[in-house]
């Protein structure tokens, strides 16, 4: 069993900015030292609702994007769908709100110490944190291509500096109203065939991660995925962020996608098991 | 300003700090313990462990509601050997305070896990969870009915010889908790946690079906407080000599304060620890200031300070 992040630390953290970008928003928030220890994958717990919220849980979300050394120090960058009561209360408040947030929390993508073929897949907001990773596994010499999919063209999450980071960079939507109608898992099963690509970087829903874990299972490709599950907590107390996980003993262990992920290895993932209890081993 | 009196009992155990974690609310105590030291804090009431490992019950496996959460973890956990082996010696390792919670599925199971933890030193109290909404059969909630209550409290009583206080947790999902509490108590219990989560569902309206995984789940945080505070009051106007572990829905310290007032020697605290890591030593500090305010020298004198003055009617 994994541990917190043992960067985790509680602060109060003061909003930059917060503007629309497509379907989404962009919220920056002050963070301090703070800046220097979250990683790709990480991901923010925020209290919503204020101090007589009747939102008693936190809201998870990736950390998509990290800068140094502006005025302020530190600052994060996260892009928030207002899709439920939480998120739309987080996107309507303004610059100089301050928001209590706990992070950096649970795994980082896996890092190659030397240059790989990577493909960055994301799916709607999940797009997000692919960004910051593009920058740094293009700082490692890595060739960077990215493949991103959206249900329609408003909720692709593609900013402009953020194609700088990438070889390549291809747009699916299902109803076709941005880039090729279609979705991102087909060209990926090309790709692997071809044998074009040395390790997968996913987020997204549920149902991609395990489309790609699909194509993936079997070959040489590495897939790591940043997985997404309802959490009450964000810290590892609660226990209701669970997945099923493959053990190296063979069993599986519902394990904790706060602290074990959300960065998980795709091809260990018990998919077929999400949502149900797995077998007991005796 | 004469310094106040922060220590507290259940029955033989002292604690140097009335407000503790809640069982399943902090796992054992490693990833809390990021935010603040557990020594600071009264006690840490660890997740209820059964005797074998258990996956718990499919995801979703939590819904929120208004100033509150229903979860249906089904008692996942690692086990008691392997919490005994590794959970215990590390917490002990941190100077806390220990309180076990352990479930079963049938009397002996309770027994048997009383034996284990008899067995490890360093540990304050047991609790026993006779009260989980979380298990496939609801027949299994023994403190639905007073006869298994009874009978699970007993087997427990005939292993631990008063080495350690018994504490059983009651739900409040029963008619009159007041009779179940006598039942326990009557059974060998030194005292009572009181109350675990009420039972509820949430429909998914995409869905148009429950929304949790185990379909029904248990409700806490500040919306279930006042049921909190009602079992609570009932149960101690009662048996004013029980000692009560309070918990339900407390999110500062006029609430641990509320529960105190109303009956309880400690105070635990669960849900909120999720929305804030750090509610646990926030809310003791609160309730510090509080007491003081209010003119209490200690924690003693304001437990059931609200049934001042009221006439017996038990």
């Amino acid at each position: 069993m994994n541990t917190i992040n043992k960067n985790a630390a509680q602060i109060s953290a003061t909003i930059l900015s917060n503007k629309r970008v497509g379907a989404y928003y962009q919220i920056i928030l002050a963070i301090g030292d703070l800046a220097s220890a979250c990683r790709p994958g990480n991901f923010v717990a925020l209290a919503v609702g204020g101090d007589s919220s009747r939102m008693v849980l936190r809201r998870a979300f990736a950390i998509s994007r990290i800068t140094h050394g502006s005025a302020s120090g530190g600052a994060m960058e996260l892009i928030v769908a207002p899709h439920g009561s939480g998120s739309k209360w987080l996107c309507e408040q303004s610059e100089g709100v301050e928001i209590d947030i706990v992070a950096p929390l649970g795994t980082a993508f896996g890092i190659p110490t030397t240059p790989v073929n990577a493909l960055l897949v994301g799916g709607g907001y999940g797009s997000a944190p692919l960004f910051g990773l593009a920058e740094v596994l293009k700082a490692r010499g890595c060739r960077v291509d990215m493949i991103l999919g959206a249900s329609t063209g408003s909720k692709i999450y593609a900013p402009l500096e953020g194609k700088r980071s990438t070889s390549t960079l291809k747009i699916f939507t299902e109803d076709g109203t941005m880039g090729e109608q279609g979705r991102v898992t087909a060209p990926i099963a090309k790709l692997v065939t071809e044998g074009s690509i040395d390790v997968i970087y996913s987020c997204g829903p549920m149902s991609m991660l395990r489309a790609i874990s699909d194509i993936t299972n079997g070959t040489e490709v590495v897939h790591q995925c940043a997985v997404e599950e309802a959490m009450a907590c964000g810290i590892g107390i609660c226990m209701t962020c669970v997945l099923p996980v493959q053990q190296s003993d063979g069993t599986v262990k519902m394990l904790r996608s706060c602290i074990d992920g959300p960065v998980m290895d795709g091809s260990l993932v018990a998919w077929d098991v999400v949502g149900k209890v797995p077998p007991v081993v005796v | 300003m004469s310094t106040l009196n922060f220590s507290t009992n259940l029955g033989d155990a002292l604690f140097d700090y009335p407000i503790f974690t809640a069982s399943g609310c902090a796992s054992s105590g490693k990833e809390l313990s990021q935010f603040f030291d557990l020594k600071d804090i009264g006690a840490v009431v660890t997740k209820s462990v059964m005797n074998k490992p258990r996956h718990g019950r499919p995801t979703p496996r939590m819904a929120e509601t208004p100033s509150g959460m229903l979860n249906s973890i089904g008692l996942q956990g690692p086990g008691i050997d392997a919490f005994l082996a590794q959970d215990v010696p590390w917490l002990v390792s941190q100077g806390a305070k220990i309180i076990v919670s352990i479930a079963g599925e049938t009397a002996d199971e309770y027994a048997m896990l009383a034996r284990k933890v008899r067995s490890v030193p360093g540990i304050s109290a047991i609790e026993v969870n006779i009260s989980c909404p979380n298990v496939e059969n609801r027949g299994l909630v023994f403190a639905c009915d007073p006869d298994s209550s009874a009978r699970t409290i007993d087997g427990v009583r005939k292993i631990i010889g008063g080495e350690i206080p018994i504490l059983a947790k009651l739900t409040p999902d029963v008619t009159d908790i007041t009779a179940i509490a006598r039942t326990v108590v009557d059974a060998g219990a030194d005292g009572l946690s009181l109350i675990n989560t009420v039972l509820g569902m949430v429909i998914n309206i995409d869905s148009m079906k429950p929304h949790l995984g185990g379909k029904t789940g248990g409700l806490s945080g500040p919306a279930i407080r006042p049921v909190a505070v009602r079992a609570i009051y009932q149960v101690h106007a009662a048996m004013p000599h029980v000692p009560i572990l309070g918990m339900g829905g407390v999110t500062s310290g006029r609430d641990a304060l509320e529960l105190i007032l109303a009956g309880a020697s400690a105070v635990s605290v669960g849900t909120a620890s999720f929305g804030d890591p750090t509610a646990i030593p926030r809310i003791q500090g609160e309730l510090a200031s509080l007491l003081a305010a209010k003119g209490f020298a200690s924690v003693k004198d304001a437990v059931g300070y609200a049934h001042r003055g009221e006439v017996s009617t038990t």
